[in-house]
């Protein structure tokens, strides 16, 4: 019978909503499931995750404060040795990605990254080369540590709270140091758990394409924003907004991707969206072959006419 | 100041990546191999380092003798020597990260560098396996570098914006897109690179265990996505959204 750890991951106080996904891909596991909480001042994450598990742990520590790979690593494999845990799940966040091998090594555990879908307790599918492929992995350690895709597990619904403890907990010695974050400050909702993405490439000619053209369209649907590497790399929009395979993968309703060719690397990311319109003058854009709708134009002209029109039906 | 940074031979991120007849893999003939650019970005990483700090860059690679090409770019490039741990097997990223370890053990390196990921199996785990197998830090995702005396301060590519974290020496620290803009190899830099060291190791006499961890048991294409409609005008699409596809 297996018996899951489940990593949460919280953000200035908050559950990080892609742990539900992890919960989600353990549940077709079946088995007990338990969640670790780990940091300071943590009580309110704890009561967020427990209507989704059987029972809390709650790691609070002064050196676990920041969340640094090297102590947290240690302190989750703790957790995940003894009680019979087979199974460590997290989600395919930069945080998750950052830690869950750490984590692995540690157990001298076998590690499928950021799963698609789950066969069986040992066997997993995940996106492989840009997506182009999907392979099937087969975990033959007896622990088994699993990052879960997002986009690819519809969150579970809540049930009764689990049970909250606290657990003692050793981050050990670290030789890393937390320095400082600097947030991409935004009113706009998250990218990863937005409902329409509008994102913009190099069409767009500069950061005042995203300011003038991008920007209004976003506000008017109320969408996050998105964008490909190249302008990321350009330095026209945070890195944080960049969508694809080397970038964050985002499934909403609806995707709207304007100036942009269509990578397969920036595809990658978007091609899970519920309906995806493209915006492009040139018709033969491979955007155009995974658009559920394509508008052959020049942005700067149909962009604020399609803003307009969305502010205008929307009173 | 010693640089150690990681190589892997993978598919041209340009090319159009298919299955074989038979699903046993990708088909690889005439598909043009590259050194991982995240790996890439590691070696100008190295470079500049070692620019400003003074040093040695090594790189090594896992693989078969093919991998000898993406060795001499990096050395083309201006990394000083490099190692080929030949493996005729395909290995997951512990076996990956373990058989590093052991270089690291031999080559006492400063920093290690590593992509963040290989653009073939996109997994992104061997830099963090390492650190923990090494007892060091790790600052992965790295757009900024910055080393003083024993310690580096990393600026990282982290979910929400750009997170800070600072490790002390020896650390394994993984690049991301943004640290650098890799130069091109120079003539002289190319011919150079043919007279460079280049070691080769037997995987076997390394005394790691090989058995995966991870097998990969099958692949298979996603399904295809079905072909949408071009639209005519603005109008068409609002109209559309509205009322076929209902998102609006
Ligand atoms: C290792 C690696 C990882 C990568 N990871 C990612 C990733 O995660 N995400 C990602 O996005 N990319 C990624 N890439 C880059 C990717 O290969 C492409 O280079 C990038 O996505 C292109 O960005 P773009 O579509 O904005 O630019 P372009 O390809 O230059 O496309 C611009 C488009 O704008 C259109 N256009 C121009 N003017 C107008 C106008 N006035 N009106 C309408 N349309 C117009 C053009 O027709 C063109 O199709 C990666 C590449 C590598 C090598």
């Amino acid at each position: 019978m297996a018996t899951h750890l489940i990593v949460v991951e919280h953000s200035a106080g908050k559950l990080v909503k892609a742990t539900l996904a992890a919960v989600a891909a353990a549940q077709k596991v079946g088995g007990d499931i338990y969640a670790v909480v780990l940091g300071q001042g943590v009580a309110g994450v704890a009561a967020e995750i427990a209507p989704y598990v059987k029972k809390v742990q709650v790691g609070e520590h002064e050196g676990l404060k920041d969340r640094l790979a090297q102590p947290w690593a240690k302190v989750i494999a703790d957790a995940a040795t003894g009680a019979g845990i087979t199974h460590v799940w997290g989600a395919a966040t930069g945080a998750g990605k950052d830690l869950l091998p750490r984590v692995a090594a540690r157990l001298n555990a076998g590690m499928a990254s950021d799963i698609s879908a789950v066969v069986d307790d040992r066997t997993f599918k995940r996106p492989m080369w840009a997506g182009n492929i999907t392979g099937t992995v087969e975990i033959t350690t007896a622990k088994k540590v699993v990052s879960v895709r997002p986009t690819e597990f519809t969150p579970p619904a809540p049930g009764a709270a689990g049970e909250i403890g606290s657990i003692d907990v050793d981050p050990g010695v670290s030789k890393m140091s937390w320095v400082k974050f600097d947030a991409v400050v935004s009113d706009r909702p998250a990218l990863s758990d937005a409902r329409v993405v509008v994102s913009g490439g190099r069409g767009l000619k500069g950061p005042e394409g995203f300011k003038t053209i991008i920007e209004p369209l976003a506000d008017a649907l109320g969408a996050a924003i998105g964008a490909s590497r190249a302008v990321c790399d350009a330095g026209w929009v945070p890195n944080d907004w960049q969508v694809g395979q080397t970038g964050k993968v985002v499934a909403p309703e609806l995707y709207i991707a304007v100036g942009i060719s269509g990578a397969i690397q920036h595809v990658a990311g978007m091609k899970g969206s519920k309906c995806i319109v493209a915006i492009n003058k040139e018709p033969e854009a491979p955007i155009f072959q995974i658009a559920d709708y394509g508008l052959v134009a020049d942005l700067f002209k149909v962009v604020p006419e399609l803003t307009a029109a969305i502010k205008a039906s929307r009173g | 100041m010693k640089f150690l940074v990681t190589v892997k031979r993978v598919t041209d991120y340009e090319a159009k990546i298919k299955l074989k007849a038979d699903k046993s893999g990708i088909v690889t003939d005439g598909v043009n191999m590259i050194m991982n650019p995240f790996d890439e970005i590691g070696v100008e990483e190295a470079l500049r380092q070692k620019e400003k700090h003074g040093g040695e860059v090594v790189v090594v690679t896992l693989g078969t003798t093919d991998a000898v090409a993406q060795l001499r770019s990096a050395l083309a490039m201006g990394a000083d020597r490099a190692i080929l741990v030949r493996s005729d097997a395909a290995l997951d990223s512990f076996a990956v990260a373990q058989v590093l370890a052991k270089v690291v053990e031999k080559e006492k390196p400063d920093v290690v560098l590593m992509g963040k990921q290989a653009i073939d199996d996109d997994s992104n785990q061997a830099s963090q396996i390492l650190a923990e197998l090494l007892g060091w830090g790790q600052a992965t995702f790295a757009n900024t570098i910055n080393i003083d005396g024993r310690t580096a301060t990393v600026v990282r590519e982290a979910d929400g914006g750009l997170e800070t974290v600072s490790t002390t020496l020896p650390a394994v620290i993984s690049t991301d897109l943004r640290l650098n803009e890799p130069r091109y190899a120079s003539l002289p830099g190319i011919m150079k690179a043919k007279k460079k060291p280049l070691e080769e190791v037997d995987i076997a006499t390394l005394g790691v265990d090989l058995a995966p961890k991870v097998k990969l048991i099958g692949f298979e294409e996603p399904a295809a996505k079905k072909a949408g409609q071009k639209v005519a005008d603005v109008a068409t699409l609002l109209e559309k959204l509205k009322t076929e596809a209902k998102v609006l």
